[in-house]
């Protein structure tokens, strides 16, 4: 299918889905990219997956009860956050391991309650991997609410955000709720989780976030930057991945991810300055001195 | 000399533990002060009392005569340079500029005052010429100087310094020393920590000596010529490398 007739599609209103489906993902990409650049830069892509499968057990209930999917999902994604926070003050046990005991819990929750749904193989198999034909219009003006409320939280947040995660002792002596803010983040990643969910589905949602961000840390050096390239990678991946996935039928969300993992890749190897290949000319040069002279091996480096 | 910092008969536990005990400390404006003890002394845990971080069980820290609150009191604070993440993205001049986010408060961005700190931190700490470059990019003597210039954005007038010099080669701590040393003639009250006892002995106005609790405190020229302090702090015999170093300062 050329890119002409993708669009006639977009058009088309007897596939009035497909624009939405597109919305949803172009908005949700945005959102992920911003949020996913504090997710990468701080190491937290561990949580990023806790949290995304943490929405799960709150998207059932909302599923089971018909309510929204959004409102459900953000608040078993903020319990769990909160259940990660309160049980981490214990220094007997690392974060990541109350992290893989909650999320695991909160996914097996959700689970437990989606079998009780009627039909619910289809169901779990939407949230799981996600899908294009259900997007109600409803839902479009909630991605699309919460999507700016995100990135407004974010921006008014911004030097908070970047204060706490280059140190957070200095940050607390400098009168900063360290707590709070990271729950307030944990907060807008599960916002941004939430209303990924039904294009890419919960399991490929995490590549939303940390890939784009990871891809733009590869190709800046500059924070804003990254906060603008992470966006547009995410939003123009969604876009390539849905038109892929609507020309040969595969399934949006594991396409989407796949040509964000492309572009990745692409990065890796031809970043400017942190590129394999602009690199390889230095390692061979450096190669060779320290061959001939061991210690000016050192001087380079 | 007005005292900016005073600990009144400080104790700390950590975890059921006393940690520190009986601390009384005052470093006035003006002083450069050095706090040196093994590790485990409890160095690190006296300067976050200082900073208000660390509630103590006993006694009270005042800063310039208010009782301590992060946030609030008029301290810059220095931590170990590894605490810092140097693989964020972000130039000399903003990693310096979030020295003031405490005092700007939420949601306000850094005003044209705001950045006029930065540029005065950064000239009192020479580094003009790098406030574009990625942190990254920086040498450890750099680095060091990119965290005193964030302490010195919000004008305090005290600072708190954690093992500044730690892992840094002679030259570069000759030229942080005399830093130090300028910052307090400048009317600041400096305590810092350190394992470097060559550069406290030649540069502080004043060494104290701890090891859970204050064993002695005075001028490096009075400390310098009385091992048994030492000894104590350091359980250090007389034959040791430490007792040599302080018969050869001496």
């Amino acid at each position: 299918m050329s890119l002409t007739d993708f669009f006639t599609d977009l058009f088309n209103p007897d596939l009035a889905f497909l624009p939405k489906a597109l919305a949803v993902a172009v908005m949700s990409s945005i959102v992920c990219g911003v949020v996913g650049t504090y997710v990468v830069l701080r190491g937290m892509a561990f949580i990023g997956d806790a949290v995304a499968h943490a929405v799960f057990p709150g998207l059932a209930v909302a599923f089971v009860v018909s309510g929204n999917l959004v409102l459900g999902g953000t608040i078993a994604g903020v319990l769990t956050a909160v259940l990660v926070a309160v049980f981490s003050q214990n220094r007997r046990l690392k974060e990541d391991s109350i992290i893989g005991i909650f999320f695991a819990a909160a996914f097996a929750l959700g689970i437990v309650i989606i079998s009780r749904a009627p039909g619910h193989a289809g169901s779990l198999q939407q949230f799981l991997f996600g899908s294009i034909t259900g997007i109600p219009d409803s839902d479009l003006y909630v991605v699309g609410g919460t999507a700016l409320f995100v990135l407004l939280a974010v921006f008014s947040l911004h030097k908070e955000f970047v204060t706490i995660s280059l140190d957070r002792e200095s940050a607390r002596a400098l009168g900063l709720r360290v707590f709070w803010l990271d729950l307030a983040l944990y907060v807008l990643v599960t916002l941004a989780v939430v209303i990924s969910v039904q294009t890419i589905g919960n399991i490929l949602v995490l590549a939303l976030l940390v890939t784009p961000a990871a891809a733009a840390r590869l190709l800046t050096d500059r924070l804003g930057i990254m906060m603008i390239l992470a966006p547009l990678i995410g939003a123009l991946s969604a876009f390539l991945g849905l038109y892929i996935s609507w020309s040969w039928d595969f399934p949006a969300g594991g396409t989407i991810v796949l040509v964000l993992t492309v572009v990745f890749l692409a990065a890796w190897a031809f970043s400017p300055h942190q590129g394999v290949l602009a690199r390889w000319p230095a390692r061979r040069a450096s190669r060779s001195v320290g061959a001939a002279d061991p210690l000016s091996s050192e001087l380079v480096s | 000399m007005t005292v900016a910092l005073q600990a009144g008969d400080v104790a700390v536990e950590l975890g059921g533990r006393r940690v520190l005990d009986g601390i009384g400390l005052d470093v006035r404006r003006g002083e450069l002060v050095a706090l040196i003890g093994p590790n485990g002394a409890g160095k690190t845990t006296l300067l976050r009392t200082m900073l208000g971080l660390q509630r103590p069980a006993a006694g009270r820290v005042l800063v310039d005569g208010c009782l301590v609150r992060p946030g609030r009191a008029a301290i810059g604070y220095v931590p170990q340079r590894h605490e810092f993440a140097w693989d964020f993205p972000i130039s000399v001049a903003n990693a310096v500029a979030t020295g003031l986010t405490g005092r700007l408060g939420l949601f306000r961005r850094p005003d044209v005052a705001a950045w006029e700190a930065v540029a005065d931190a950064l000239d009192r700490v020479q580094l003009t010429g790098l406030a574009h470059r990625p942190v990254g990019q920086l040498s450890g003597g750099q680095r060091q100087r990119v965290l005193v210039a964030r302490a010195l954005a919000s004008r305090p007038s005290a600072l708190l310094l954690d093992e500044p010099c730690a892992g840094l080669d002679m030259p570069t701590q000759e030229l942080l020393g005399l830093l130090f040393a300028d910052l307090a003639r400048e009317g600041r009250a400096v305590l810092m920590t350190t394992h470097d006892l060559l550069g406290a002995i030649d540069r502080a106005d004043r060494l104290v000596l701890l090891n859970r609790t204050i064993i002695a405190a005075g001028p490096p020229g009075e400390l310098v010529g009385d091992p048994a302090p030492w000894a104590v702090t350091f359980g250090a015999g007389p034959d040791s490398a430490l007792a040599r170093m302080l018969k050869a300062a001496a």
